[in-house]
């Protein structure tokens, strides 16, 4: 390096905790149960925030807009949302910030933050932008993270996958309608106090509630074809990513199965130890991932337990298989993006009874082309009757034409489901 | 026994099919130009009429989804429907190929059933056929016809739509034959298909054709039989080909409950409008709204003077468009002698003859044509074909006209036929050039193909517009995408008059938020001019108006401008004596035009030439001069030839004895190659590389591509593989890195995800490879003892020590730092010799990769022919300091853009063109700070889009364009 560095970055507005007590952060919805549960745990760190519901046209109207035509869909999404958001006249466009998370791997998404930046910056430009990462990045205008508050984060996770979990089992079965939405809503609720009053570290009870709740509700016992949703992360869960597909799929009679977000963060956190193993970089950042990853997967281990000694659902996946899973297809080495976890989950989907997949994508994904596109065909070699869909996600992509490609797939599951049972 | 009835509903017809048993006792075929329900309503009519009883029906088909759920009417889909049929009909099929009006289809049957659906992103349907007739000017039966006399087949991007237009514009342009371009369309079909479905698998055995495009063309059925290398026994077209799937569809109703024909007709009487469309304000709202917009707009209007009556000097200027050809004569004071505007009808040459004979008639003794001048994609062609004084730049040639009309202006707005064109100025001067790229080029002629869907005049279409009450809102992207969204928006019932102006109000948002990409509509300035054929059009210009919320200026010669401002150009810098063609040696005039390849070099241009009846030639095609018989620029100041040449120096050609290490020279290779050839070099292994990039060997590896919308670096990296492995090597070595080398100026230093993983979609994809013939260990080559470590394990089997390993790797990072430091000395000599010569110089900055003559299609041959010295972003931005960015600066090959864009901005007479690759998401960052770097600096930005698509062209424009402004900002400083 030589001696100066020559700045081209433009001024922009930092967050700084201070503004805690004076700004609202608003939050994109991805998974709107489990941010709900998150929205509250930050409610009582003190920060004032709110998950955006706003989901119409002009969303994505306003992300086509502002945003660069080539950037992927997940980044157009998010900043639509925003900026709509923003519009709105709700706020006080002096004391609002948003919020997005870095994780600083080697796809564009961790730069999602500077694009929103430079999207706000000729209309909003007194509105911060705020990093959540665990990277050191933008550490002038990042969310604080405590030990304590990472700790409440992760259980929100769990307890968010749990919920969603049990209700794709339960929702397609219930004999009353809505049912299955009434418990779900009743739990949220209940968790959000279990946190508020300190006792959300009852992570076996409080999952036994979560089970017991959904196996309560009265089933029919109809089959019903069950399609796994794999992905780019935003596109994966997000309704506003994905033309709601989970919707669709049930509306097409169809069992939703959709991994856990925890799986995503266990991802990240092997990524991290794989590149001691790799590369032998740090021992000492491995040795604190190595840790958490301990713990955490100490916890799923006992998550899963409880589902098996209960029955009545398919028990989450267990992350040492998924990475198992993960060899037979794709090197762990794959770590931009989605990674091997996508192949993973494939795979681990396809053992477990669930051989249709939908592959979510944003157009033109990098990390995709390797890990999704590019690993359909190993897997087909691999499992017989795997039936996979890969559709992309794009702005002008049209609901019927992706639609269309989901029957297609639906179409060769029931062939397929014909077959094997006769 | 009760009837089965299957209907279609594809994107552009109606197929319905009533079976009972065996016999077919009805089927129909019907297009249905957008009144999906009509139409289905009036052919269940006719069955009525003749048949009575119940039915079981289902529906099929693209846009039969959408009638199905609101009739609540069984589906099939459509592939499942065809796939009935087949195991019904024909039960010893292997494969099944069906060309829909939107969709491409394959199933496999044997070998494991499979069903397969072209991606969102695929042209290479009936859609595509139609869009490339209506480009030639001839119906798609016409061009059936064209194709059976074809004796060549030129390359055409078979991907989308738009890619295949910029690949054939030249061709017409060029003046090849229309028989050889028809065959080319249809041979791009075949392609895409066979490489972006069937992906690895091979069509064989018995092949099952279905689809409309495939039983009314002859020439699309013979390529696909010649591709496939299919015998008559094996291809089969059955005769009831285009009603296929409504009859699998009709089979396939064999479990619905029959219901009363009246039933079935009320179910889809009662079909409602969807309410999901968007819709925006209407263009206007009252006639005399319209009323005053027209006559505001007539009032710069340039006068007409009488060609019969005038006598005295006369200026004549020729645009020679993608898809029109305007001239225009015009007095020393600027009135209108003449002018003209057509389609070229593919033939440029031919028209602007035929307008001159007719020009010089009216002319007569009295009218002297002092001087000529051309613009536009056929510059050249025409420039030669009738000896014109002038050629220039097509943007230099708007910007004249519009400084004519007004004075101030401060941004020029062209929406022609087939592309759009930006600029604004300053200071008098072309500041900075918006072309479209590529990928989204909704463009007037989107709107006339369009209109032509619809069975209507252009001009009646966008009428219809004006005074619709709820545009449909169809989104700013590539028309591909548009298309769908006008069908979607007509399977929910939006009506014509909505559908025209949305596609207007589509075209100006393109232009603005993707072409300009303004952030806000304040950026576009205070005079603005816009101009282009498109912009006669009313609907589009008060489309632009209420976007904008400014009054602009349109010319009433809007459509003209180009060849107005040549015909200025030729009045200002009028010479002693005219070159143009005369009179009578115009009466001879004849031109015969060939195809050939030139065998100047290895690259094997395809070339066109065309012999003017007075024993002049016009080559085009070629990328250096050596193609039109030329000696070619010296490439003494061009960076690009040198590193070609050093780059293969870096193998020292021992022989091994060891074995024969293979190296695909191709992504991360081009940066690497030093180190991989020093490593097994020492090693003892003998280094082969793979083949040279071209278009052939893209094809040899197409069949392997899994992901049709990756770079096209990516995707001939395919073709490597198989080159490699045809020359026997004992293994092929290409290592997965997440990390790049850190150059220490940036926050991290990653790979993108293509040029890291790329091996695991090789080996994936490819049964050719295994674990010992491709070797891809995961490397980061920061840490050399854990890389040490790693290739001693990979290489295990060959009993090689870590001790010879860790001084392999030494003696490749010997030669890779020599390779870096010769590229970095050459660029300071090219960039002293450029001063010394008073040389402008281009910075040429991508990737490594895009050093590769078939990556970058000798954009570097180009600028050095054009006089310029030609360095890249490898061999400067050393020279400089590290930068600060707004974005998370985290990839080792984007940090050396950054770098190099500040190093130009420090320099003068030094500018940079940033070379994109197509679908590279990356470059959506990067692109943007490269700009804000060079602009801060008050220096141009210009960026090339390069794919597969072979067309210098547009390239040329930019870059004359470029050059063009450079100069005339050099001018005005030594001025002052």
């Amino acid at each position: 390096m030589k001696e100066k560095i020559i700045d081209y970055t433009n001024e922009y507005p930092k967050w700084n905790d201070s503004m805690k007590s004076t700004h609202k952060i608003l939050i994109p919805n991805m998974l709107p149960w489990h941010f709900r549960i998150i929205g509250d745990v930050l409610w009582q760190e003190g920060y004032d925030v709110e998950i955006l519901e706003n989901e119409t046209r002009s969303v994505i109207d306003e992300g086509l807009k502002h945003v660069h035509n080539d950037t992927c869909y997940p980044c157009l999404c998010v900043t639509g949302q925003y900026i709509d958001a923003l519009k709105s006249g709700k706020y006080d466009l002096d004391k609002t910030a948003v919020l997005i998370t870095q994780t600083g791997g080697g796809c564009r998404a961790s730069n999602y933050m500077s694009l929103i930046r430079k999207a706000l910056s000729t209309e909003f430009p007194q509105v911060p932008v705020l990093s959540v990462n665990f990277s050191g990045l933008e550490k002038g205008s990042s969310l604080k993270m405590s030990l304590k508050l990472f700790i409440k984060l992760g259980y929100a996770i769990f307890y968010g996958d749990s919920i969603m979990w049990c209700y794709n089992q339960t929702k397609p079965y219930e004999k009353e309608n809505g049912t299955a939405d009434r418990v779900r809503d009743g739990l949220v609720e209940f968790l959000i106090q279990a946190f508020r009053k300190g006792k959300y570290k009852n992570f076996i009870k409080l999952n036994e509630k979560i089970i017991k709740a959904f196996a309560s509700v009265e089933r029919t016992d109809v089959k019903k074809i069950k399609v796994g949703i794999v992905g780019e992360i935003y596109v994966k869960y997000a309704h506003l990513g994905n033309n709601n597909l989970e919707g669709f799929l049930l509306s097409e009679d169809c069992e939703p199965v959709i991994p856990a977000l925890m799986d995503f963060m266990l991802y990240c956190i092997v990524n991290v130890i794989n590149d001691r193993e790799y590369y032998g970089h740090n021992a000492g950042t491995a040795f604190i991932y190595r840790y958490v990853y301990r713990k955490v997967y100490g916890k799923q281990k006992k998550l899963i337990k409880l589902y098996k000694d209960e029955g009545t659902f398919e028990a989450p996946h267990d992350f040492e298989y998924l990475r198992a899973c993960a060899d037979k297809v794709l090197n762990q080495g794959v770590k931009m993006g989605e990674g091997w976890l996508i192949p993973a989950e494939m795979a681990a989907l396809a053992e477990t009874g669930v051989p249709n997949i939908v592959c979510a994508q944003p157009f033109g994904c990098l990390p995709n082309h390797i890990a999704g596109k590019g690993t359909i065909r190993t897997l087909k070699n691999l499992y017989k009757n795997e039936n996979i869909v890969a559709v992309d996600y794009d702005p002008s992509a049209t609901k019927v034409n992706q639609e269309n490609r989901i029957k297609l797939m639906l179409a060769t599951a029931r062939e397929n489901n014909g077959r094997i049972n006769n | 026994m009760m009837k089965l009835m299957g209907i279609d509903v594809g994107s552009t017809t109606v197929k319905v099919t009533v079976i009972d048993g065996e016999e077919i006792l009805y089927k129909s075929y019907i297009r249905h130009f957008a009144r999906v329900r009509e139409t289905v309503l009036s052919e269940l009519y006719n069955v009525r009429k003749k048949f009575d009883g119940e039915f079981a029906v289902s529906i099929t088909g693209s846009a039969g989804l959408g009638l199905s759920q609101r009739s609540g009417l069984n589906f099939v889909q459509e592939v499942q429907a065809a796939f009935i049929a087949i195991r019904k009909f024909y039960p010893d099929a292997d494969a099944c190929v069906e060309l829909g009006g939107e969709d491409a289809k394959i199933i496999f049957i044997t070998g494991g059933t499979e069903q397969r659906m072209n991606g969102s992103c695929a042209g290479g349907t009936g859609a595509f056929i139609d869009q490339m007739a209506t480009l030639l000017n001839i119906s798609v039966a016409e061009m059936d016809e064209y194709a059976l006399n074809a004796s060549k087949v030129y390359p055409i991007a078979s991907r989308c739509g738009v890619f295949a237009k910029s690949d054939i514009q030249p061709l017409i342009n060029q003046g090849a034959k229309k028989e050889d371009i028809a065959a080319s369309i249809f041979q791009a079909v075949v392609d895409q298909t066979v490489s972006g479905l069937a992906q690895g698998r091979r069509i064989k055995g018995k092949v099952l054709f279905l689809g409309g495009p495939l039983h009314f063309l002859k020439s699309l059925r013979k390529a696909f039989v010649t591709t496939l290398n299919l015998s008559d026994k094996e291809a089969v077209f059955p005769d009831d080909a285009p009603c296929f799937m409504s009859l699998g569809a009709a089979l396939g109703s064999k479990s619905v409950k029959p219901m009363p024909l009246g039933s079935i007709i009320s179910c889809i009487e009662n079909v409602s409008d969807s309410a999901e469309i968007v819709t925006g304000r209407p263009l206007f709202e009252s006639k005399e709204e319209y009323t005053a917009f027209v006559k505001r707009h007539r009032a710069t209007d340039l006068q007409f003077a009488d060609i019969a009556g005038y006598e005295g000097d006369s200026y004549l200027g020729i645009d020679s468009g993608s898809t029109t050809t305007k001239l225009i004569l015009i007095t020393p004071d600027c009135r209108i002698l003449y002018s003209h505007y057509q389609s070229n009808n593919g033939q440029p040459l031919e028209v602007v003859t035929e307008k001159l004979k007719e020009i010089y008639k009216l002319c007569g003794d009295k009218i002297k044509i002092r001087a000529s001048a051309v613009t536009g994609y056929g510059e050249e062609l025409i420039k030669s074909g009738i000896k014109a004084d002038f050629g220039i730049v097509e943007t230099v040639a708007h910007f004249k006209a519009a400084l004519h009309f007004n004075p101030k202006v401060d941004f020029i707005i062209d929406i022609g036929g087939q592309d759009i064109k930006c600029f604004k100025i300053k200071n008098g001067a072309i500041d900075s050039i918006m072309l479209n790229e590529a990928c989204s080029s909704g463009c007037g002629s989107f709107i006339q193909t369009f209109a032509k869907a619809m069975g209507m005049e252009i001009d009646k279409f966008s009428h219809e517009g004006l005074f619709a009450k709820h545009p449909v809102e169809l989104g700013s992207r590539c028309t591909v995408f548009m298309n769908s969204a006008v069908k979607q928006a007509q399977k929910d019932g939006a009506g014509v008059d909505d559908i025209s102006a949305g596609l207007s109000s589509s075209i100006v948002k393109n232009a603005i938020y993707k072409v300009i990409r303004a952030s806000s509509v304040s950026e576009l300035g205070e005079n603005i001019v816009v101009q282009g054929g498109t912009f006669l059009n009313d609907a589009v210009l008060r489309s632009f108006e209420l976007e904008t919320g400014k009054e602009v200026i349109r010319p009433g010669i809007a459509g003209l401008m180009g060849a107005f401002g040549a015909a200025l150009y030729a009045m200002e810098n009028i010479r002693e004596k005219s070159s143009l063609i005369t009179e009578s040696e115009l009466d001879g005039f004849t031109y015969e035009s060939k195809s050939a390849n030139c065998h100047g070099c290895t690259s094997n241009c395809n070339i066109n030439i065309i012999s003017f009846g007075d024993g002049r030639k016009h080559v085009s095609g070629n990328k250096c001069e050596r193609g039109a018989g030329l000696k070619p620029a010296s490439s003494e100041l061009d960076i690009f030839a040198y590193k070609q040449s050093r780059l293969t120096e870096c193998i020292k050609k021992s022989t091994g004895t060891r074995g024969k290490a293979g190296l695909p020279l191709q992504l991360g290779m081009y940066e690497q190659l030093p180190l991989w050839a020093g490593f097994f070099e020492s090693l003892g292994f003998e280094v082969i590389l793979s083949d040279k990039s071209s278009r052939s060997l893209y094809f040899k590896g197409q069949h392997t591509v899994a992901s049709d919308t990756a770079c096209y670096p990516a995707k001939l990296m395919h073709g490597h593989i198989e080159s490699l492995l045809d020359k026997g090597v004992d293994f092929i070595f290409l290592p997965c890195e997440s990390y790049n080398i850190d150059e220490h100026c940036s926050t991290n230093h990653y790979n993108c995800p293509v040029v890291a993983y790329y091996p695991e979609l090789l080996k994936a994809n490819n049964e050719r490879l295994n674990a010992n013939n491709f070797i891809s260990p995961y490397l980061d080559l920061n840490m050399r003892k854990n890389t040490v470590q790693n290739l001693y394990r990979t290489f295990s089997g060959y009993g090689i020590k870590k001790r010879e390993i860790a001084k392999a790797l030494d003696e490749g990072f010997k030669r890779l730092e020599e390779y870096q430091r010769d590229i970095r000395a050459k660029a300071d000599e090219i960039l002293e010799e450029a001063r010394k010569q008073d040389k402008q110089v281009i910075v040429l900055a991508g990737r490594p990769y895009h050093l590769d003559n078939e990556i970058n299609h000798g954009i570097n041959k180009l600028l050095t022919s054009l006089g310029i010295a030609v360095l890249s972003e490898d061999g400067v931005f050393d020279k400089t300091q590290a930068v600060k960015v707004d974005v998370l600066n985290q990839w080792t090959y984007h940090a050396r853009l950054y770098r190099s864009a500040h190093f130009v901005a420090e320099r003068d007479n030094v500018n940079l063109v940033q070379l994109v690759s197509f679908g590279c998401g990356l470059d959506a960052i990067t692109s943007d700070e490269v700009r804000a770097i060079l602009e801060k600096n008050g220096k141009l930005y210009t960026q090339i889009k390069i794919d597969e698509i072979n067309n210098l062209g547009v390239v040329k424009i930019r870059l004359r364009s470029l050059l063009a402004t450079v100069e005339a900002e050099k001018n005005k400083n030594t001025q002052r």
